[in-house]
């Protein structure tokens, strides 16, 4: 049998409402072009993408529209063929604006000539293959966007003896990924073996939440032939199993130090939408131009994982899902833990767009400023091991540096304190709040220390 | 023809833009406060039982007294009322449940502004208060009219030579006077003995009787998952433990184990007064800590200590280092070292 249970879990965590019900069944469908495509120069971690084309330009989906803006970027190319309408700042989804081109379509939906498929990707160079990866435009796409290519290529004297494939999905609502598994489980695993070929590591362990048996079926069969050291790690659902250092240490039993990276104790992990697009990137030779966005909620009438191109706006996303049935009061772009409220779906589909989640009414809540009663809720749920009840009061009364201390940036965001706060404290704003105070004291400091 | 389907779609409000997380447990303090009040009536069935009418003046009275009291000091603040999270509810049972049951009401409602007014809102309202209002409460009652917070009413005491009699003392109370004048225990320790502590038929507050009662809203927290069992779990071991040592060591003079159990406010103390959740810690460790240290302190104070009770004056030195013992007991964040490891490596 090629799976094993997690023999490790971190402390802490939550169980909220998955209600991945809604989608978990809904086989991929794709959507078809929309009437006009804004692609974000700025879909990933890093800096922007420099703009390669001009107003009024034709160009082939497949087409590179944006270079590499820094040793930190990605490439973004056309999503379909058509002409570009336009080239302007846009507001992004996480909330800050970026460069972005208008394409407004042909229908044609022409590839470009020069695409190079690579059957025979084994015969190549770990080197050839991180620059396909590289040409591609490929971000880590389960949420964060960091350069694949750059996380493909540890600096010397680091060695990377396990692959870590991310399917656990314990965002609540999502099935994108889950989706893909099941659908894909052949070209994912393809895509695991040229990581694996890039890396030179032996050990692969693919990580899924036991919510999800059909796609822990699907991995596995995929993987029996595999002669080398593979597995399936079943994983207990619990959010947050899916973020990096929880995950790992529930795979391997290893703790990330703080302010490191996998890369130091040995591991690298992506996430099954990634893989799945290194094996279109390579074996297809086709860049990354659309992803699986789980459009979901109960207000949703149609609610499903829709395949849309990079730059289809969260408008046309959800009438392609036949628009809502009820009142909608929140629109998140991601999943409810850590996604991005939108102020309206003007916002355009992004590599890491994972799902496109609307809330009725009174499933939101508003955070208010009670004061603490010192539960220890958020103490019991935090899987950094912080405490957040301590953290926000300090943060409250301004004192960072007392954050610091405490290890306030070794939060990760997730949410868990906030989750279980009875006083509906804003907790991760107060975390974030301080995050960015540190990181700006800091460059001050720096940028101080050169002049 | 998506533009088409655009029409026909109802726009989504819009309304709310906030930080993530997006989802949220469900959990209130209002429902917190609304569950420990649930977990009390067990205990306020038992006092009525053995205390009638008293009882339920005495618990009226403070509930109304801590939320007009409660409501007073945050207008006079010119803040908003705040009783609605039903905080100065469970102040104003804790409180009754802490009082003989012959207290004239003036005296209780004097009890409520020592709970309410200074230990709570003088320090900024809930969430601020370093000590347990109600301990608070009843320590100060003790101190300005110590007759009237001792005065108990009869009860027959199971006697050692076979002929009940009737006192007018609490059974710690009895055994504390017997040993220091006679240097024996009054009693004899029987199944039936027993019986009678753990259903209540004792003297004392009106709500600490009835260990039965009390342990049912303990269990009824703990399914609804308000305490966790570390702090009342830790502090019952320790007295259990405590007075199982003295006991073995000298039997004579000290009271077995299960009378310490079951006689006097422990239990209503380890179950609802240290697990009170703003003056106790936060972390786990930190609660096992804070339950040993108010068993340690209650045994002492019983056993040489010029009260027969402790309960009150242990949970309160312990909330006096509630901070120190949060900071203490922070567990270690992941992916740092602990600091002494760090040292050796
Ligand atoms: S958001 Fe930060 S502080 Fe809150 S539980 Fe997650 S890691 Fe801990
Ligand atoms: S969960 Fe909220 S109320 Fe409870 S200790 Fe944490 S911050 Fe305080």
């Amino acid at each position: 049998m090629k799976r094993e249970p997690a023999k490790f879990k971190v402390n802490g965590g939550i169980h909220p409402a998955y209600n991945k019900q809604l989608t978990a069944e809904k086989a991929i469908i794709e959507m078809p072009v929309p009437s006009l495509l804004r692609v974000s120069m700025l879909q990933h971690l890093g800096a922007p993408a420099k703009v390669e084309v001009a107003k009024g330009d034709t160009v082939s989906r497949g087409q590179l529209i944006g270079e590499h803006g820094g040793f930190i970027s990605v490439r973004v190319h056309a999503p379909t063929s058509g002409t570009v309408k336009a080239i302007a700042e846009a507001p992004t989804a996480t909330g800050g604006s970026a460069i972005a081109v208008d394409i407004e379509p042909d229908g044609e939906d022409r590839w470009v000539e020069d695409i190079t498929p690579h059957p025979d990707w084994e015969s190549l160079e770990g080197k050839k293959l991180i620059s396909l990866v590289s040409d591609a435009g490929i971000a880590g796409m389960g949420g964060a966007g960091f350069p694949t290519h750059v996380k493909l290529s540890p600096p010397p004297g680091k060695v990377i003896d396990t692959l870590i494939i991310n399917g656990a999905e314990c965002e609540p609502y999502l099935t994108a990924d889950h989706r893909l598994m099941v659908e894909r489980a052949e070209d994912i695993w393809n895509g695991i073996r040229i990581i694996r070929k890039i890396l030179g590591c032996a050990t692969v362990r693919v990580a899924i939440e036991d919510n999800k048996p059909d796609a822990i079926a699907a991995m596995e069969a995929v993987m029996a032939e595999d002669t080398g050291d593979s597995a399936v790690v079943i994983l207990k659902t619990e959010y947050p199993q899916g973020a990096e250092k929880q995950q790992i240490f529930a795979a391997l039993g290893k703790e990330v130090p703080s302010g490191g990276l996998p890369m130091d104790v040995g591991a690298l992990v992506e996430n099954v939408g990634t893989t799945l697009a290194i094996f279109e990137a390579v074996v297809k030779g086709l860049p990354l131009t659309e992803r699986v966005t789980t459009v979901t909620g109960f207000p949703v009438k149609a609610p499903g994982n829709i395949l849309a191109r990079l730059g289809t706006s969260y408008a046309d996303l959800l009438a392609f899902c036949e628009g809502l049935q009820g009142k909608a009061a929140k629109v998140v772009s991601g999943g409810p833990m850590m996604g991005f409220a939108q102020h309206s779906l003007d916002a355009t589909t992004t590599k890491t767009t994972s799902g496109l989640l609307f809330l009725r009414p009174d499933q939101v809540r508003t955070f208010s400023s009670m004061p603490c009663i010192s539960c220890g809720r958020c103490v019991q749920a935090c899987p950094m091991y912080l405490m957040p009840a301590e953290l926000s009061q300090m943060i409250e009364a301004e004192d960072i540096e007392a954050a610091e201390e405490l290890n306030v940036l070794d939060c990760i965001e997730c949410g868990c304190c906030a989750f279980e706060c009875p006083a509906h404290r804003p907790l991760v704003q107060h975390m974030k709040q301080a995050k960015a105070g540190i990181m700006a004291k800091r460059r001050e400091e720096k940028a101080k220390q050169k002049s | 023809m998506v533009e088409e389907q655009k029409a026909e779609t109802p726009e989504p409000v819009l309304n709310v833009v906030s930080t993530s997380p997006h989802a949220h447990s469900g959990a209130s303090v209002q429902r917190i406060m609304l569950d420990v009040v649930i977990a009390l009536m067990p205990a306020l069935a038992a006092a009525v039982w053995f205390f009638g009418w008293d009882a339920l003046r005495l618990t009226l009275s403070c509930v109304i007294a801590c939320v007009a009291i409660e409501a007073l000091c945050r207008k006079a603040m010119g803040r908003d009322l705040g009783i609605g999270d039903l905080s100065a509810v469970v102040t104003g049972i804790l409180l009754a449940f802490n009082l003989p049951p012959a207290l004239p009401t003036w005296m209780a409602v004097v009890g409520c502004v020592f709970a309410v007014a200074i230990a709570k809102q003088l320090f900024g309202g809930i969430g601020y208060n370093p000590f347990n209002p109600a301990l608070i409460g009843r320590v100060a009652l003790l101190i300005s009219f110590p007759v009237a917070m001792t005065k108990w009413s009869e009860w027959t005491i199971p006697s050692p030579i076979g002929i009940d009699a009737l006192s007018t003392a609490t059974p710690l109370g009895l055994a504390k006077t017997n040993v220091m004048s006679a240097g024996t225990l009054p009693y004899h320790f029987d199944g039936g003995t027993m019986l009678q502590l753990l259903m209540g038929d004792q003297n004392g507050c009106i709500g600490e009787v009835s260990a039965l009662a009390l342990f049912i809203g303990g269990a009824y927290m703990l399914w609804r998952k308000v305490i966790s069992w570390h702090t009342p779990g830790c502090y019952l071991g320790t007295v259990a433990a405590f007075s199982c040592i003295l006991w073995i060591v000298n039997p004579e003079k000290n009271l077995p184990p299960h009378f310490h159990l079951l006689a006097g406010g422990l239990m209503l103390g380890a179950i609802f007064m240290a697990t009170d959740m703003v003056t106790s810690p936060v972390t786990r460790k930190g609660m096992m800590v804070f339950g040993v240290g108010c068993g340690v302190l209650t045994m002492v104070i019983r056993r040489w200590g010029g009260y027969p009770e402790g309960v009150s004056f242990a949970i309160l030195l312990m909330n006096s280092i509630t901070p120190l013992i949060n900071r203490a007991t922070a567990p270690r964040v992941f992916g740092h070292q602990r600091k002494n490891k760090e040292k050796a490596s």
